[in-house]
C-alpha cells in the first residue's frame, strides 16, 4: 500500500528509523520505524502497514495500519484498521475499529456529555 | 476437571465449517442493569478485540478496556517447565505483561469463554488477578461448556448486539494461522465455584447450546 500523496503530507519510508521527539504543521505519514513522541496537533498521523511506533502521540487524527505502542490523545478521530496492532490507551471524540484490528488498552471518548467528563 | 487429550493428535478430524452465531444471554441481560444507569462503568472485555463491544459501551458513556489474554498467551517466551519436566506457561511472567491495572480498578470484568480455553497454569492466577481488580460488588461474567461440549468446540469471540443478545465469530490464532484455540478442560459446577471461592456470589444460568453462564460478584 502506497502513501496518500498530498502536497503536505510529510513521509517517512520503510527503511527510516527515528529516535527522539517529532514536532510538526504537516500531516504525516510513518511507515518506518519511530521511538519516542509524535505531536502534530492540527494535523494527521498515518501509520502504514510497515509501521512501527513505539511513541505517545498527539494529533488532531490517528490512524493505524501497522504497530503502534503508546497513549495516544487525538482531538478528532482514531481509526484502526484491520490490519493495526495497538498497545496503548485511546483518549479521543470519535473511534473505528475495523474487525481484525488488536487492541490492548483502554479507549476513552471525551467530550460525549457529562458521562465521560465526570469518570 | 476433565482434560481433553490435548491438540496434538496424529489423527485429526476433519475441522467442521464454523459459521457466525447469535444467542440470548440470560446473564448479560442481568449484567445489562449495570450498565443501563446513568453512572459511568469501567469495563474490561477479556476477549478478542470487538470493534462492537467498544462501539457499544463508548456510546453508553462507560470507559472500556480491551485485552485479548488468549492470543497473549500464545507468546512464545512464556513457555516454561514445572519441577517435573511438564510444558506449562510461567504465569508470573504472563501476570507481569497482562492485567496490570490498579486493585478495585473495574465495575464489570467479561470474561466469555476464556477459563475453558486458556492454559491450566494460567486459569487459577488469572482468575486471583481479576478477583483483585475488580471493585467490590463488581461483576465478572463467564461462561463454561457443559460435559457434552467436544474438544473440538469453536473458541468464539463475542459482540453484544443488544441487552441479552450476543454475536458469535469463531476466531484464529493470531500467531499461528490456521488453528483454532482448543477447549483444555470442562469445569462441573463444583469447579466453578472452587474457581471463584473468593467471590462474594456466584449464579449459574443454564442455556441450551452446552454451555454454562455465570455471574459472579465480588
Amino acid at each position: 500500500m502506497s502513501a496518500p500523496m498530498s502536497a503536505d503530507l510529510a513521509q517517512i519510508g520503510k527503511s527510516v528509523v527515528i529516535k527522539g521527539e517529532l514536532s510538526g504543521s504537516e500531516d504525516l505519514y510513518v511507515d518506518g520505524q519511530v521511538d519516542g513522541s509524535i505531536a502534530l496537533k492540527n494535523h494527521s498521523l498515518t501509520i502504514g502497514p510497515h509501521g512501527q511506533v513505539k511513541a505517545s502521540v498527539e494529533a488532531k487524527g490517528i490512524v493505524v495500519q501497522g504497530k503502534l505502542e503508546g497513549n495516544v490523545l487525538a482531538s478528532d478521530r482514531v481509526e484502526l484498521r484491520k490490519s493495526a496492532v495497538f498497545n496503548g490507551d485511546i483518549t479521543t471524540q470519535r473511534i473505528s475499529i475495523e474487525e481484525g484490528a488488536y487492541l490492548k488498552g483502554k479507549v476513552d471518548i471525551q467530550g460525549r456529555g457529562e458521562k465521560a467528563a465526570a469518570k | 476437571m476433565k482434560f481433553f487429550g490435548g491438540s496434538s493428535s496424529a489423527t485429526k478430524p476433519e475441522p467442521h465449517p464454523v459459521r457466525n452465531a447469535t444467542r440470548r444471554s440470560s446473564s448479560l441481560g442481568e449484567l445489562s442493569r449495570q450498565w443501563e444507569g446513568d453512572t459511568p462503568l469501567c469495563v474490561l472485555d477479556l476477549g478478542s478485540t470487538s470493534p462492537n463491544n467498544i462501539r457499544f459501551f463508548t456510546e453508553h458513556g462507560h470507559r472500556i478496556y480491551s485485552e485479548d489474554l488468549l492470543t497473549a498467551s500464545t507468546e512464545p517466551h512464556l513457555a516454561t517447565q514445572d519441577e517435573e519436566g511438564k510444558p506449562i506457561l510461567d504465569s508470573r511472567r504472563f501476570l507481569a505483561d497482562n492485567l496490570v491495572y490498579p486493585a478495585s480498578h473495574f465495575d464489570v470484568v467479561l470474561c466469555w469463554n476464556l477459563p475453558d480455553y486458556l492454559d491450566e497454569s494460567l486459569v487459577r492466577p488469572v482468575m486471583g488477578r481479576l478477583w483483585s481488580v475488580l471493585k467490590p460488588g463488581g461483576m465478572l461474567l463467564a461462561f463454561f461448556h457443559t460435559k457434552d461440549a467436544g474438544p473440538d468446540s469453536p473458541c468464539f469471540r463475542f459482540h453484544i448486539t443488544g441487552k441479552d443478545t450476543l454475536d458469535m465469530t469463531p476466531i484464529k490464532k493470531r500467531r499461528d494461522a490456521g488453528d483454532g484455540f482448543h477447549l483444555q478442560r470442562v469445569f462441573n459446577n463444583r469447579h466453578i465455584e472452587t474457581l471463584f471461592r473468593d467471590f462474594a456470589s456466584i449464579k449459574f444460568f443454564l442455556a441450551r447450546d452446552n454451555v454454562r453462564e455465570v455471574l459472579v460478584v465480588r
